[in-house]
């Protein structure tokens, strides 16, 4: 894919990725992704912040694309240098319905709370995490809600005497 | 799974010291329902006498799955739950979703429209402002300046309800411009406020510039650096009170704020102090950011004329088919929006308020997530109160302006 009219400074830190990494890219209405394998992604960011000066991690989520596409995850990182207001999106397809990565908290510090909310939500686990545990869901939800085999609402409310009835029937995957 | 799993100290082992668990030091639950966690926060507090040595913020208490929400409703139907995500933002809210939904869809926006937001966006950081003002300075002990404060956001509210009939959640700012035009008494009422709101500020800040009380607690409290404010990704007040002038309406503008003339108001101490005269500034710059819109309030429609995205006027509905066709597929089925993913960020009262919009090519958004700046800024609390007094806790939360609904989503 052609990649016109780029700043500078982002056709160098994209030419790197996909020089030393293999990542590959992606621009749509003027946003730079790159898309680039599981296991390179903490040297990576790690080159895009010392080399390139992207110095804030804006987000880290996660998009499910359950049952169309395999690989079914993508975890999606923004980053941006804070001097020139360049964003860089890098996305990591991820197969499996247990999914791990590489955490890019050594990197990124504040990635700590972005990552757990991931794994709340999506059942991916980051590997070498400080803090491996769900942030916004109770300790012990069951299920990950944003997937897209979870189901949304019109389901009977659970109690301590009906949990085990309704569970039986419910539609989410129960290995 | 019939029994109710209790979390114990073991699981959280990792984030205490060793002394919590020989018993040296007391582990003290602070909230969800403590009156200063401004909505349901949960503080796990490690403390050595009133010392607080560790803190574990514990979110989540008022999840309500906007996120996932969003994804089985079409474009124009799910803003509405963007309102009660960051519910003092509500149009900051709005203009980030629309602006996202805009620029995934390449839909134009008539200059009257881009104005009246601008204007909408800075009364509601004016309006976030003040209700961080008032409660925090309660947290404080400074009662007068809580009343002072709502009887000023009272006034903004009735300009959002005359704009859009809501107080809060008003859902007014639509994809490809407003719902419809603002009313013709609108120009007088705010400009009667922003006349009126100097006098106000100025009486805020004698209140509470020179009150040694207030300075005794916050300056020299709750340091961080500007380093640590990037590495964590701290944006808004927090990161411009430790130093760095970094504003997204001068750094990426949206919505015509390059055309306005306004400072980023910085201090460098990165204390409650600074985080407080930052607001302070900011409030002063808003009023001149709606001072410059509304004197070059240009004429014209309010809403972009791509019909295949943006409703027809009431208007036209009884005279074209045309228009009666696109209400009616517009308002049932929705618009396709192409596929492929985008990210806007605003700057919200709080920060960077970002929305990250995937579309498979359906009626319905595919994947909607909010970066939200409380989220972000919450995780520091382990920074801002370790080594500080129980009451610095307090003063702690209050700077960072939190709003639960807009961390839990």
């Amino acid at each position: 894919m052609g990649v016109r009219s780029m700043d500078e400074k982002l056709q160098l830190a994209v030419n790197a990725a996909r020089d030393r990494f293999a990542a590959s890219v992606q621009e749509f209405r003027g946003e730079v992704t790159l898309i680039t394998p599981a296991e390179s992604i903490v040297e990576l960011m790690r080159t895009l912040r010392d080399e390139f000066g992207f110095d804030q991690l804006v987000d880290v989520t996660a998009v499910d694309y359950f049952p169309r596409q395999t690989p079914r995850f993508h975890v999606v990182y923004h980053v941006r240098v804070l001097a020139k207001s360049l964003v860089l999106c890098v996305r990591v397809p991820l197969d499996g319905n247990a999914p791990r990565l590489s955490t890019v908290e050594g990197v990124y510090p504040g990635a700590n709370w972005y990552e757990r909310e991931v794994y709340d939500m999506f059942g991916i686990t980051f590997t070498g995490h400080s803090d491996m545990r769900r942030i916004i869901m109770p300790q012990d939800w069951q299920g990950h809600p944003l997937r897209k085999d979870y189901p949304l609402g019109y389901e009977e409310v659970q109690y301590t005497f009906n949990f085990d009835q309704i569970s039986v029937r419910k539609p989410h995957p129960k290995e | 799974m019939t029994e109710i799993r209790e979390v114990s100290v073991d699981e959280l082992r990792h984030l205490v010291s060793e002394r919590a668990l020989e018993g040296d030091t007391m582990l003290l639950n602070m909230g969800p329902q403590h009156p200063s966690t401004h909505g349901v926060l949960r503080l796990l507090l490690e403390l050595d006498g009133e010392i607080v040595v560790s803190c574990v913020p514990d979110i989540g208490f008022l999840h309500t799955g906007v996120e996932k929400n969003m994804e089985a409703k079409t474009y124009q139907k799910a803003e509405v739950m963007t309102d009660r995500l960051d519910y003092l933002n509500p149009l900051g809210n709005n203009l980030t979703y629309c602006l996202a939904v805009e620029k995934l869809c390449e839909i134009d926006v008539p200059p009257r429209a881009q104005a009246i937001r601008v204007i909408l966006a800075e009364l509601t950081r004016l309006n976030s402002h003040l209700l961080w003002l008032g409660t925090s300075g309660l947290d404080l002990a400074a009662m007068s300046i809580f009343l002072y404060c709502m009887r000023e956001r009272e006034k903004i509210l009735d300009i959002f309800e005359m704009v859009s009939g809501q107080r809060m959640m008003t859902t007014y700012i639509r994809p490809g411009g407003l719902w419809r035009d603002v009313p013709v008494e609108f120009e007088d009422a705010v400009s009667q406020f922003i006349d009126a709101f100097p006098r106000e500020l100025d009486k805020y800040h004698a209140l509470l510039d020179t009150n040694e009380l207030f300075i005794e607690r916050t300056r020299g409290i709750s340091i961080i650096t500007r380093d640590e404010c990037v590495a964590y990704g701290i944006t808004g007040p927090i990161l411009r009170a430790s130093g760095m002038a970094y504003d997204l309406r001068k750094a990426l503008p949206y919505s015509g704020y390059e055309q306005y003339d306004f400072n980023i108001p910085t201090r460098t101490e990165g204390d409650i102090y600074a985080r407080y005269a930052v607001r302070m500034d900011e409030m002063a710059e808003s009023l001149k950011i709606i001072r410059q819109a509304l004197n070059k309030l240009p004429f014209g429609p309010v809403r972009s004329n791509k019909r295949k995205f943006v409703p027809p006027p009431r208007s036209e509905i009884g005279t074209s088919m045309e228009a009666l066709i696109h209400h009616f597929k517009l308002w049932t089925e929705g618009f396709s929006a192409p596929p492929g993913s985008v990210y806007v960020a605003t700057e919200s009262p709080r920060g960077e308020l970002g929305v990250f919009l995937e579309s498979d090519g359906g009626p319905k958004p595919y994947r909607v997530h909010f970066r939200t700046p409380t989220f972000a800024n919450l995780q520091i609390m382990p920074i801002l109160t370790r080594g500080h007094f129980v009451a610095d806790v307090v003063a702690a939360i209050g700077s960072i302006d939190i709003v639960l609904g807009d961390a839990d989503r």
